[in-house]
């Protein structure tokens, strides 16, 4: 099992659905404007914006980034307590509770997607009860980041060996790439050539988020073709 | 030399011990406040939330980073200097080498405490430190952070056992001059000496395994924490030069650190007659070899980035250069070099004042150098969306302002229990060349056998 993730530019709108879904999913708290403006919002998924050209002649290109799941990646060896660290089936896992927050890990990523909790999380009521069971709360003071929606990839792969069958392409889908209606993120299993993010993710139009650092990141952006 | 000024200086030096005047307290009160106070603004920090101070997305790292490194960066002052000088033997140290000690000391104890306090949950520091647990988890040994935590505490016991060998000779002055608690307290501390011959070659053979030991643990101090950026994919952090530019600038701000004690010392202690001009004039002329020095770092970082032409790298270097950043940056160069290199490099100007004038210059400079180092990286990394910048809160400021007061506190309360000359080592210094190779079977030059 190799985890991966396709985005195609083409298709994000750039809607914002995909980080929505991911508070939701994940128990990110929101931090309101103020902080917000501080650079404490936490959005493990981002859609960035880039402009090119002049008024009126404008092109407006979306970008969703989420953490690259790097199989090299810088957070990992930095970090002093292994809060940071590489699992068997390559996903970047950020271990909460063994965090004790030297927020290296976040300057080493040349993504800045790992995002540290300033404060602890708060919910106004009733948003509490909306909190999803499989997913821990972290306190203040430790790094978060995506995680490929681990508790959906266990969960599935845990169902899956109980009904004693293999994993079928496209049975997991992380909270983004759910509620994507563009279906720009394809979510799925590097290993297998014949799965959907493995065909998408050797299209020409593909690359690496930063390539060249040498971290060799898991997710690859479909280019636009205008 | 004469009993009669071996008695004199014993009456010079022990004078702080013996007496004390109003001002000791009052700068005891007025620096132990500035401490409280930025204690009480850590315990908030740590009860409100990290949130308090002006780190944020994606500058994790601030004034309180910056203040680690400047602080072990000062802390270079005293054992490498005072352990070089003792290597060649060169007789004006003798005045010189406890004060530098001492700063190397405190510095490494207020430096250390940042990691510490920089922490988003402090409470579990102790996750650093590799102790056998019942989970079976050690420190991850590949993280620079956990060399720091060994680099600091090897340096630590090793400056801490550099400054309190050659303190043995004199905690037996103080203990056969008084009487009581105190001289419980200094026979203590002086662990049996009696000043036999014996015993002195120990001393001296025991000073020398140090001062050999502690140089290449100093290098590797300030190396280990230059790896804490140049080990990171940061544009202008992954530089081959950063080990050398650090142990450089770190040696460089610890003898203007050390030229500002002295200056105080010699004026709040009555020490003139100790700590002459040409003390002064000889650390002012390392200053100016550590300014060139620094100057020439300097100027080949930048210029390899400017030629490399790195683009991410190019975006902070302009930034530096000639945007947001470049006051800051002309500060650090104007403060670094300009001035101590015209103050230090024309006879002229080399007098006391013109040391701690070239020396206070310094202090601002290399902190700025490390910050300048530290945050327009973090805020200019690759993707241009996720750039940030930077603003301190007064958490921050407090903390990282009181370190000065900090050390103040703990200068001044040493002081008044330590001679901060080294009186052995003065009177030592009147027989010529005869003090570190004491002959074994001789009687030692020292002669004095305490009863």
């Amino acid at each position: 099992m190799k985890w991966g993730m396709t985005a195609d530019l083409d298709r994000c709108n750039g809607c914002g659905a995909c980080v929505t879904a991911c508070h939701a999913e994940n128990n990110i708290s929101t931090v309101g404007a103020d902080q917000a403006s501080r650079g404490r919002a936490k959005h493990w998924i981002r859609v960035e914006r880039y402009w090119e050209g002049e008024f009126p002649d404008v092109r407006l290109t979306f970008r969703p980034v989420m953490c690259q799941h790097c199989e090299n990646a810088p957070c990992e060896p930095v970090c002093p307590t292994y809060a940071s660290h590489h699992t068997e089936d390559g996903l970047n896992a950020q271990v909460y509770n063994r965090c004790i927050g030297t927020r290296y890990c976040a300057n080493a990523c040349p993504y800045n997607v790992r995002f540290f909790d300033f404060f602890n999380p708060s919910w106004d009521k009733p948003l509490q009860l909306q909190l999803n069971p499989d997913v821990s709360l972290r306190e203040v003071g430790v790094m978060e980041k995506c995680t490929f929606c681990v508790q959906r990839i266990k969960a599935t792969t845990n169902q899956a060996k109980a009904e004693e069958r293999a994993l079928v392409d496209g049975e997991i889908k992380p909270a983004c790439a759910q509620a994507c209606p563009a279906q720009a993120l394809v979510f799925g299993d590097l290993d297998d050539p014949e799965s959907a993010v493995s065909r998408l993710s050797r299209s020409s139009r593909g690359s690496k988020l930063l390539e060249d650092r040498g971290t060799q990141p898991k997710v690859t952006y479909l280019g636009r073709q205008d | 030399m004469s009993l009669a000024s071996h008695q004199r200086i014993n009456a010079d030096l022990l004078r702080p011990l013996r007496h004390t005047s109003w001002k000791f307290y009052l700068l005891v009160a007025v620096f132990g406040s500035i401490v409280l106070v930025a204690v009480s603004a850590w315990l908030a920090q740590t009860y409100l939330g990290f949130g308090v101070t002006g780190i944020r997305w994606p500058v994790y790292w601030g004034f309180y980073v910056t203040s680690f490194v400047f602080w072990i960066g000062i802390s270079h002052a005293g054992t490498l200097i005072s352990a070089i000088l003792r290597l060649v033997d060169a007789g004006w140290r003798r005045p010189v080498t406890r004060c530098a000690e001492v700063i190397t000391v405190f510095a490494l104890m207020i430096g250390a405490l940042f990691p510490i306090i920089h922490l988003g949950r402090p409470w579990l520091a102790f996750w650093l430190f590799p102790y056998p647990s019942e989970r079976l988890i050690w420190p991850n040994f590949r993280s620079p952070l956990v060399w720091d935590f060994f680099a600091i505490n090897t340096y630590l016991t090793g400056s801490l056992l550099f400054l309190f060998l050659p303190m043995i000779p004199d905690f037996a002055v103080v203990r056969d001059m008084s009487t009581g608690f105190r001289r419980r307290v200094y026979g203590i501390l002086a662990l049996g000496w009696r000043g036999t011959t014996k015993q002195w070659h120990r001393l001296e053979t025991a000073m020398q395994i140090m001062a050999v030991t502690i140089i290449p643990v100093a290098v590797s101090v300030h190396t280990i924490v230059s790896f804490d950026f140049s080990m990171a994919p940061v544009p202008m952090w992954q530089s081959t030069i950063f080990g050398p530019y650090f142990v450089a600038g770190a040696i460089f701000s610890g003898i203007a650190g050390l030229l500002i004690a002295m200056a105080i010392l010699r004026r709040f202690l009555h020490l003139e007659r100790y700590l002459q001009p040409v003390h002064f004039e000889n650390l002012g002329k390392l200053l100016l070899l550590m300014a060139l020095l620094w100057g020439y770092f300097v100027f080949n970082e930048r210029l390899v980035t400017y030629y490399g032409n790195e683009p991410s790298e190019m975006a902070v270097f302009w930034r530096t250069q000639r945007e947001s950043f470049a006051p800051l940056y002309w500060t650090m160069v104007v403060c670094n070099f300009v001035v101590p290199v015209v103050l230090m490099g024309i006879r002229y100007f080399r007098t006391m004042t013109g040391c701690v004038l070239a020396s206070v210059c310094v202090i601002v400079g290399m902190w700025l150098e490390r910050f300048l180092i530290i945050v327009p990286s973090l805020g200019h990394k690759y993707l241009p969306y996720s750039y940030g910048i930077y603003r301190p809160q007064p958490v921050e400021i407090i903390v990282a302002g009181s370190t000065f007061a900090a050390m103040a506190l703990l200068y001044v309360l040493f002081a008044k229990v330590v001679p901060i000359i080294s009186i052995w080592e003065l009177k030592a210094g009147d027989h010529q060349g005869r003090d570190l190779t004491p002959p074994a079977a001789e009687e030692h030059p020292l002669g004095e056998i305490h009863p």
